[in-house]
């Protein structure tokens, strides 16, 4: 780990420094109209190339990474992103190819998206696919926009509520209020099965449908499922499905057999597309034969003569497109190539091994003192653990322990999220971990449990490895400071 | 156990009405809503002239970890607000009946529907505080 | 097993430890009826030799023409050292920087980022970035309405020649909102749009007008005029600007009717074409708008010995605090592809930038002259353009565009579907990276298609 901090790049420059051999060779001065041309050159940097490349390999040396570390991140899915998927992706001719290039120059590209459609089919048991939603924000925002399309199209326009466990995640109301919905929140139950009773009361005439993670947020399987299903569709509402944590299910349960009508699936995170430091992503959604036609273009179609894309006029009841062109490609492809290395075995293993991994570290972190949130549930893939008891006795918080892990080389699990849990750690190994690197973990939360008893002040203060300690979120926030300016202007 | 000055009125949302001598009233948010928020960061407030119905969101209050609406708690209209909020929204943290106000306001409406102290310390233990 | 290190004896292990006999037995909370047996539709594992080969077939039968297209989407020559960086593993497969202390890399990249961004623009903020300059347009569409402080109005002016695809997008994604989104139309000789048609909205409550600059059509705007019209009756101005092109024209915070809010598509900067994404869409504003931004937003400040460091800020505003009232939904920015952009505009400085959008500018005179040269073809518009432009041909350009492709040549995109009203029109592009030879090529091509009618 890099301990030093770096500068920021402005302060490296120097005026007439720059990248010389990288810019094209000088053209005629362009003839634009004076009052359009700008006046003075934008603040960039002015550092040779390898002042660049020193500058920008030390900032990535500041990151944990998957590459570097363990990553247990509940509901983020921190698997292995396999080189393969990454080089495949970046053939040059894939990388080169313009989006509004002809289907005739682009045959392999789209045989891969659309084997990628059928697979994602397979797996999630929907009968359509569309690939072009952009992250699982964007597709959350499709799937809603789809249900209450369904309605209107049946001239039901009363039905804009949503409903929403309370344990839900952020985006979920955030997308249904995106969507023109307002929001109905219900309980949750003591073993975090969604309460059926508050469920019956809350639909109704008006209700557009349901939004739910199946294992939950809580990272418990959502037993009563069929019946949640049965209750919203006899109401005449439709069942979304948030795959966030469709890596625990993988292999071994479908949404579509459920009962969801709709579903968005996060291909950086079951799917291995890599997290890059906050996207890009791909929210590629699913849905049942009814919502079939108002999937958002474009769609990858085969046809005897090989393959195209269908597009607004092909679906005129379409909920519209989402991108400028075709969403992110590229991500799409390495989701692809991971869908084939996996195959149809491999992809079975996942659920499995990461069910499995989960409800390993579940065990022997309980054996070593600490408290499920849950503890007569089964983990999915990952497991809450609560920290209450460390908070209220020690006075060292979640936070307080997810600090100190840094410095043992891991990076926290999930500590503000569910708000429904208190001082909780979401912890979801993945199931690209070895044994050892689990052990290794328990080994951790052991010795920062000892230290919070011993030298609590130690972890309150935690990290202290790190290129820096804790950061003050309040002056971020109060004195803003969004963007670097040379000092003579200040 | 938070703050609940006896001599004010309260909304089950969090906010403190006070008759001042000349008759205008001063709203502001509780000290149990401020121990919620945490370090306050930003206060967003109406401007002056601006008529609110009783429950209307008529402002923000944005701390690291949440950002609340206020609410009126009486029909009537914005006569003042407090500009020393936009530099030091902490003054609600170290001081949310005093110098912490939000907004000064006429109203027409009868304080009847507004909350004793003793009931609102009622719903805070209701709400489990 | 497929990237899962486990052997037989940490299974055994494992489920000792857990206190059961079979990993199925981990799974018996879920209701028996659900359970699949095998993903019998998907087929069997390739190792990594053979799906490197299988993508490599596939893309060679994809090729890679001579490609001519803009239209929201440019080539540029991107430096090697962007993407050997950016994919370095603690870039590539790091998280979002929630933990502050544990992604300081990610977070100073964003944060410089950001300065950039904001400086191209001629504004004083910028986000971490959106998805694409589509929905970044949408997104800006949404916060004008927000910041509109004098109504609740919730309509925008928006430019015809504004990129169809984002009026689409924006229809899409705002249309749930009660947002509409009304065209000004453009005037046909220049292709620059009326500030006629935009004055007849006099009086009318609107929220926001939206201009591109340059516009789809290649054609420079009077963005002057048009912004100072909005300005003074207190209507927001968002711009929709090409960042290659903000290295010589006056960008949207100098326009004399001051931009509040600058968006567009940011995959000039440093993105591969790459069949339409992954992009990223940038987005800056005035300062006095920051708290109504979506996305992601990194701040520096200071840690408990008050050494500087950059942290996410301004999160109150977001999905996962705000929920049902969050000025979006939005939970990502597009991370690896603002990571190769910084680098892209660090190796490039303002100089460089400058080279690239001048190199452009010329090639792109060049090749409107090669192939205006042709008979059968003519400028559609009299008007100063920059980096792309719309030609018209003497017959319809989808089958004139077929046979320069079959030719190995993306001569452009045809305007017919989105602009019927501009006849026979193709919109046509040229980089730096095209060359005397490649303009030649073309315009060789180009004659040869078009000569059977004429002969006729």
């Amino acid at each position: 780990m890099q301990l030093h901090s770096e500068k920021v790049i402005f302060e490296h420059g120097r005026p007439g420094r720059g990248a010389h051999d990288q810019w094209p060779r000088e053209s005629p001065p362009p003839d634009l109209p004076q009052e359009l041309r700008r006046a003075r050159p934008p603040l960039l940097p002015e550092v040779s190339e390898l002042t660049a490349v020193r500058h920008f390999t030390r900032l990535s040396q500041l990151n944990f990474s998957i590459d570097t570390h363990f990553y247990p991140l509940g509901s983020c899915t921190m698997k292995y992103n396999p080189k393969a998927c990454n080089a495949y992706a970046m053939l040059p001719q894939f990388l080169a190819r313009h989006p509004l290039a002809p289907e005739s120059h682009g045959q392999g590209l789209l045989a891969c998206l659309f084997e990628l459609q059928e697979m994602l089919k397979a797996v999630t048991g929907m009968q359509g696919i569309a690939l072009s939603p952009m992250a699982g924000a964007q597709g959350e925002f499709a799937g809603v926009a789809m249900i209450r399309a369904y309605h209107a199209s049946r001239g039901d326009s009363a039905r804009t509520e949503i409903i929403v466990p309370e344990a839900a995640h952020g985006t979920n109301p955030a997308t249904a209020s995106m969507c023109g919905c307002t929001v109905r929140e219900i309980p949750v139950g003591p073993e975090g099965d969604v309460d059926l009773e508050a469920l019956r009361a809350a639909v109704g005439p008006r209700t557009a449908g349901i939004m739910l993670t199946n294992p939950s947020t809580l990272g418990v399987f959502e037993r009563n499922i069929l019946e949640v299903a049965a209750v919203v569709h006899a109401a005449g509402g439709l069942l979304y499905y948030d795959g966030a944590n469709l890596n625990a299910i993988l292999g071994k349960v479908r949404p579509g057999d459920m009962g969801f009508d709709v579903m968005h699936m996060n291909l950086h995170k079951t799917f291995s597309t890599p997290h890059g430091g906050g996207g890009p992503g791909a929210g590629a959604v699913g849905v049942s034969s009814r919502l079939l036609p108002f999937l958002p273009i474009p769609i990858v179609d085969r046809h005897s003569g090989g393959f195209r894309w269908l597009t607004e006029g092909d679906r005129p009841q379409s909920i519209g497109r989402l991108s400028a062109f075709m969403g992110n490609t590229g991500v799409l492809l390495r989701a692809y190539v991971y869908m084939r290395m996996l195959g149809r075995e491999g992809l079975r293993q996942v659920g499995e091994y990461a069910t499995l991994n989960a409800n390993y570290l579940l065990a022997r972190l309980r054996a070593a003192g600490f408290e499920a949130a849950y503890p007569r549930r089964r983990a999915s893939h990952e497991f809450i653990l609560t920290l209450k008891r460390q908070a209220r006795e020690l006075e060292v918080t979640a936070m307080d322990f997810a600090k100190r892990l840094l410095d043992f080389g891991v990076h926290a699990p999930t500590t503000y999220f569910p708000l429904l849990v208190p001082e909780c750690l979401l912890i979801e190994p993945t199931e690209t971990e070895s044994k050892e690197s689990l052990d290794d973990f328990v080994e951790a939360m052991a010795r920062i449990q000892r230290e919070a008893e011993q030298e609590p002040e130690h972890v309150r203060t935690a990290p202290h490895n790190m290129v820096v300690r804790r950061l003050d979120d309040v002056r971020a926030a109060r004195e803003l400071d969004l963007t670097w300016r040379p000092p003579a202007s200040n | 156990m938070s703050h609940i000055p006896p001599d004010l009125k309260y909304t089950k949302t969090h906010e403190w009405v006070r008759r001042l001598p000349d008759g205008q009233l001063e709203v502001g948010i509780t000290d149990h809503a401020q121990e919620a928020l945490g370090d306050l960061v930003f206060v967003e407030v109406p401007e002056p002239g601006r008529t609110l119905a009783v429950g209307e969101a008529y402002g923000v209050v944005e701390s690291v970890k949440a950002a609340s609406d206020v609410y009126s708690p009486l029909a009537g209209s914005v006569t003042a607000v407090n500009t020393a909020l936009a530099s030091a929204p902490e003054l609600i943290n170290q001081d949310p009946y005093g110098r912490g106000w939000l907004v000064r306001m006429r109203s027409d409406s009868q304080q009847g529907e507004l909350l004793s102290a003793a009931d609102y310390a009622r719903v805070l233990e209701a709400e489990g505080e | 097993m497929a990237f899962i290190p486990h052997t037989p004896e940490d299974v055994a292990q494992m489920l000792a430890a857990i206190g059961v006999e079979r990993i199925e037995q981990l799974f018996d909370e879920i209701p028996p009826a659900l359970t699949i047996g095998a993903l019998s539709e998907v087929p069997e594992a390739l190792n990594e030799m053979e799906i490197g080969r299988l993508m490599s077939e596939r893309a060679q039968l994809d090729g890679r023409a001579l490609c001519f297209i803009g239209a929201g989407a440019y080539e540029h020559h991107i430096p090697a050292a962007v993407w050997a960086l950016a994919t370095r593993g603690e870039y590539y497969s790091a998280y979002t920087p929630y933990q502050a202390e544990a992604s300081q890399g990610t977070l100073q990249t964003i944060y410089e980022f950001q300065t950039m961004i904001a400086s191209l623009a001629g504004l004083e903020v910028a986000n971490a970035s959106l998805y694409d300059g589509a929905s970044g347009f949408a997104e800006a569409c949404l916060m004008a309405v927000r910041i509109n402080r004098k109504s609740r109005s919730k309509r925008i002016l928006v430019a015809r020649s504004l990129h169809p695809h984002y009026r689409r997008v924006a229809r899409a994604t705002v249309g749930n909102q009660g947002l509409t989104l009304e065209e000004i139309p453009y005037l046909a000789d220049c292709g620059r749009t009326s500030l006629e048609a935009l004055a007849a909205h006099e009086g009318e409550d609107i929220a926001a007008i939206a201009i591109q600059q340059p516009n789809f059509f290649g054609v420079l705007e009077d963005v002057d005029a048009l912004s100072s019209w909005a300005r003074a009756r207190g209507i927001a101005v968002i711009a929709v600007v090409n960042p290659t092109s903000l290295a010589l024209l006056k960008p949207p915070g100098e326009w004399a009717g001051r931009a509040d809010i600058a968006v567009g598509e940011g995959q000039p900067l440093g993105v591969p074409l790459s069949s339409g994404g992954p992009y990223f869409g940038f987005m800056a504003s005035r300062l006095e708008h920051v708290r109504q931004m979506p996305g992601r937003i990194v701040g520096r400040t200071l840690d408990a010995t008050g050494r500087p460091g950059f942290t996410l800020t301004l999160q109150a505003r977001e999905q996962h605090i705000r929920r049902g009232k969050a000025t979006s939904n939005i939970c990502t920015n597009q991370g690896l592809a603002v990571t190769a952009a910084t680098i892209y505009m660090s190796l490039m400085g303002a100089r460089g930038l400058e080279r690239v959008a001048a190199a452009s500018h010329a090639r792109t005179h060049e090749l409107v002259d090669a192939l205006t040269r042709v008979g059968g073809v003519s400028r559609a518009f009299e008007a100063p353009f920059f980096h792309e432009c719309v030609l018209t041909l003497d017959r319809p350009a989808g089958p004139v565009l077929a046979a320069l492709a079959g030719r190995g040549i993306l001569g452009g995109f045809d305007l017919a579907s989105d602009y019927p009203e501009l006849g026979h029109a193709l919109s046509v592009c040229a980089t730096e990276t095209k060359t005397a030879r490649d303009i030649e090529t073309y315009a060789a091509a180009l004659a040869e298609a078009l000569r059977p009618a004429r002969a006729a």
